[in-house]
C-alpha cells in the first residue's frame, strides 16, 4: 500500500495506508459533513471526478448515485490517486444557442436548445441554464435522449422572476446560453420493464416526467405508467392533446389531468393530482414512484406513496423550489 | 466462535429490510407521528437505519451525548416515556413481523431500551 494524492478543489491532501478518505480530509482541516462513519448516515458523500471509486465506497447508495461516481469518504479506502469534488461539478460544461421558443399555455413556454457539445444525461435530470451576467437558474429537461444535443425545457412565467421573465420576454432565438452538468436523480433506470411507474407533477414539474414516460416508453417499459398532471384551473394544465394521444398509441400509459380549482370539467379529474392518484392507487408495494412540482405536493406524496407501500429507494423526487431554484 | 447479534439477525440485509416496516409503523401511529412532520424523508430513514443498526449490535459509534442532541428538540415539544415506549413497541413488532426468533428480539430491545435515558434528556 501507498500514500495516494487526493485532489480537492485547489487542496491536495495525501492518504496513508489504510486510511480512510474521511479522516485524511478532516485531519487537513477541511470541512466534511459527516456523522456515523461507518456508510449509514450517508452525509460525508462525495463525487470522484476521475473514474471509478472503489466500489466498497459506494456501498448502500441508490443506482443513479452510483452510476455518477458518488462515494462515501468513510467507506473509501483510495486505491489510486483520486481527483474529487463535494457534490457536482460547479463549472459549466458548454454553450447553448437558443432554437425555439414555444407557448404551451398563457404561462408555461418550451425553450429549446442546441448545445456546442453533446450531453450525457437521463430524461428527467436537470441543468444550470446561466445568462451572460451569471444570473442563473435550475430547469428540468423535458425531452429524452435520443435528441443528441437538442434539449427543451418548460419554463413557467413567475411574476418577479428574473430569469423566467426575461426568457419570456427578452431571450431570442440565436441567443446563447451556459449550461451546466446535467444533474439530479429523478430519471428513469432501465433494467426493470415489469415494474409499474406512477408519476405525480403540478404545473411545469410535466416536463421531466414527459422525458421519463417517453424514454420509459422508448425502452419497451412493459409495466403500467400512470401520470396525474395537475393545476389550479385549465389554463395552468398543457400538453393533453399530446399526453391523450400518447394513451391512445400505449396501452400501459394511463394519464388523468387534475384541476383542483374553478369550474368543473367533464374529462378533467377533480382535485389536486397527488389526492386524485393516491384515491386511485392505493397499494403502491413494488411500484416506482416520481414526484416533481411544488414542494409541499412533493413531500405530501413522498409520505402517501411510503405509506402506500412503495419502498424510500423507489421514490425519486424533484421539488420545485422558487426562491431557491438557482441551486447554490 | 460463535455469532453476534448482528450476524444471527442477518447483518445489513435484515436492516434493509426492518427499515421501511419500522419506518411505516411509527408514521402510522398518531400517537408520534407528530414528532416526523416537516423531516426530510430520507435523512429520516437514514438515521433509522443506523439506529437499527446499533440496536442490531452492528457497527456503530452512537454515543450517549449524540442521541441527546438528536433529541433534545423533541423534548421540548413533549417527548416522553409514552413515546419511546410506542417506539419500543414497534421495534418489537417489526422484528416479529420479519419472524426473527423471539430471543434475538429480546436482545435487540434490550440494547434499543438502554438509550431511554439519553433519548429522554435524563
Amino acid at each position: 500500500m501507498t500514500v495516494r494524492k487526493i485532489k480537492l478543489d485547489e487542496q491536495t491532501v495525501l492518504c496513508q495506508p489504510d486510511e480512510p478518505l474521511l479522516d485524511s480530509l478532516l485531519r487537513e482541516n477541511i470541512e466534511i459533513s459527516h456523522g456515523c462513519r461507518q456508510g449509514a448516515c450517508q452525509s460525508c458523500m462525495l463525487r470522484s471526478l476521475k473514474g471509478k471509486p472503489p466500489a466498497e465506497a459506494q456501498h448502500g447508495l441508490k443506482e443513479g448515485l452510483k452510476r455518477q461516481n458518488y462515494f462515501l469518504a468513510c467507506l473509501c479506502y483510495p486505491q489510486q490517486d483520486m481527483e474529487i469534488a463535494y457534490s457536482h461539478h460547479r463549472d459549466y460544461v458548454t454553450y447553448a444557442t437558443v432554437k425555439a421558443k414555444q407557448m404551451l399555455n398563457p404561462e408555461i413556454m418550451q425553450l429549446v436548445i442546441e448545445t456546442d457539445e453533446g450531453l450525457d444525461y437521463y430524461a428527467g435530470q436537470f441543468v444550470n441554464l446561466k445568462r451572460e451576467d451569471g444570473l442563473t437558474r435550475s430547469y428540468s429537461i423535458a425531452n429524452h435522449r435520443m435528441h443528441g444535443r437538442q434539449l427543451s425545457f418548460h419554463v413557467r412565467r413567475l411574476s418577479g422572476g428574473q430569469f423566467s421573465e426575461w426568457a419570456h420576454q427578452e431571450l431570442q432565438v440565436g441567443d446563447r446560453l451556459a449550461v451546466s452538468e446535467p444533474q439530479g436523480l429523478c430519471y428513469y433506470q432501465p433494467g426493470q420493464p415489469e415494474q409499474n411507474l406512477l408519476l405525480i407533477g403540478t404545473g411545469s414539474g410535466l416536463a421531466p416526467l414527459a422525458g421519463i414516460i417517453s424514454e420509459a416508453l422508448h425502452d419497451g417499459h412493459r409495466g403500467d405508467i400512470h401520470l396525474y398532471h395537475g393545476s389550479s384551473d385549465l389554463n395552468g394544465l398543457y400538453w393533453v392533446e399530446e399526453m391523450r394521444s400518447l394513451q391512445q398509441r400505449y396501452a400501459n400509459f394511463h394519464y388523468t389531468p387534475c384541476i383542483s380549482r374553478g369550474e368543473p370539467n367533464p374529462d378533467k379529474a377533480r382535485g389536486r393530482a397527488h389526492e386524485v392518484a393516491f384515491k386511485d392507487l392505493t397499494a403502491l408495494k413494488g411500484w416506482r414512484v416520481y414526484l416533481c412540482g411544488h414542494p409541499d405536493m412533493v413531500a405530501a406524496s413522498k409520505r402517501q406513496a411510503f405509506m402506500a407501500g412503495a419502498s424510500l429507494s423507489d421514490i425519486y423526487a424533484d421539488a420545485f423550489h422558487v426562491a431557491s431554484s438557482s441551486v447554490d | 466462535m460463535t455469532e453476534s447479534l448482528y450476524e444471527q439477525l442477518g447483518g445489513e440485509a435484515a436492516v434493509n429490510a426492518a427499515v421501511d416496516i419500522f419506518y411505516r409503523r411509527v408514521l402510522n401511529d398518531y400517537r408520534i407521528n407528530r414528532f416526523f412532520d416537516n423531516v426530510d424523508m430520507e435523512e429520516q430513514a437514514a438515521k433509522q437505519k443506523a439506529f437499527l443498526t446499533m440496536a442490531f449490535g452492528g457497527p456503530n459509534n452512537y454515543t450517549g451525548a449524540d442521541m441527546r442532541q438528536a433529541h433534545a428538540k423533541l423534548v421540548k415539544k413533549g417527548l416522553d416515556d409514552s413515546h419511546f415506549d410506542a417506539v419500543m413497541e414497534h421495534l418489537s413488532g417489526t422484528l416479529e413481523e420479519l419472524n426473527l426468533p423471539q430471543d434475538l428480539i429480546g436482545q435487540v430491545a434490550a440494547i434499543a431500551e438502554s438509550t431511554r435515558e439519553d433519548v429522554l434528556g435524563r
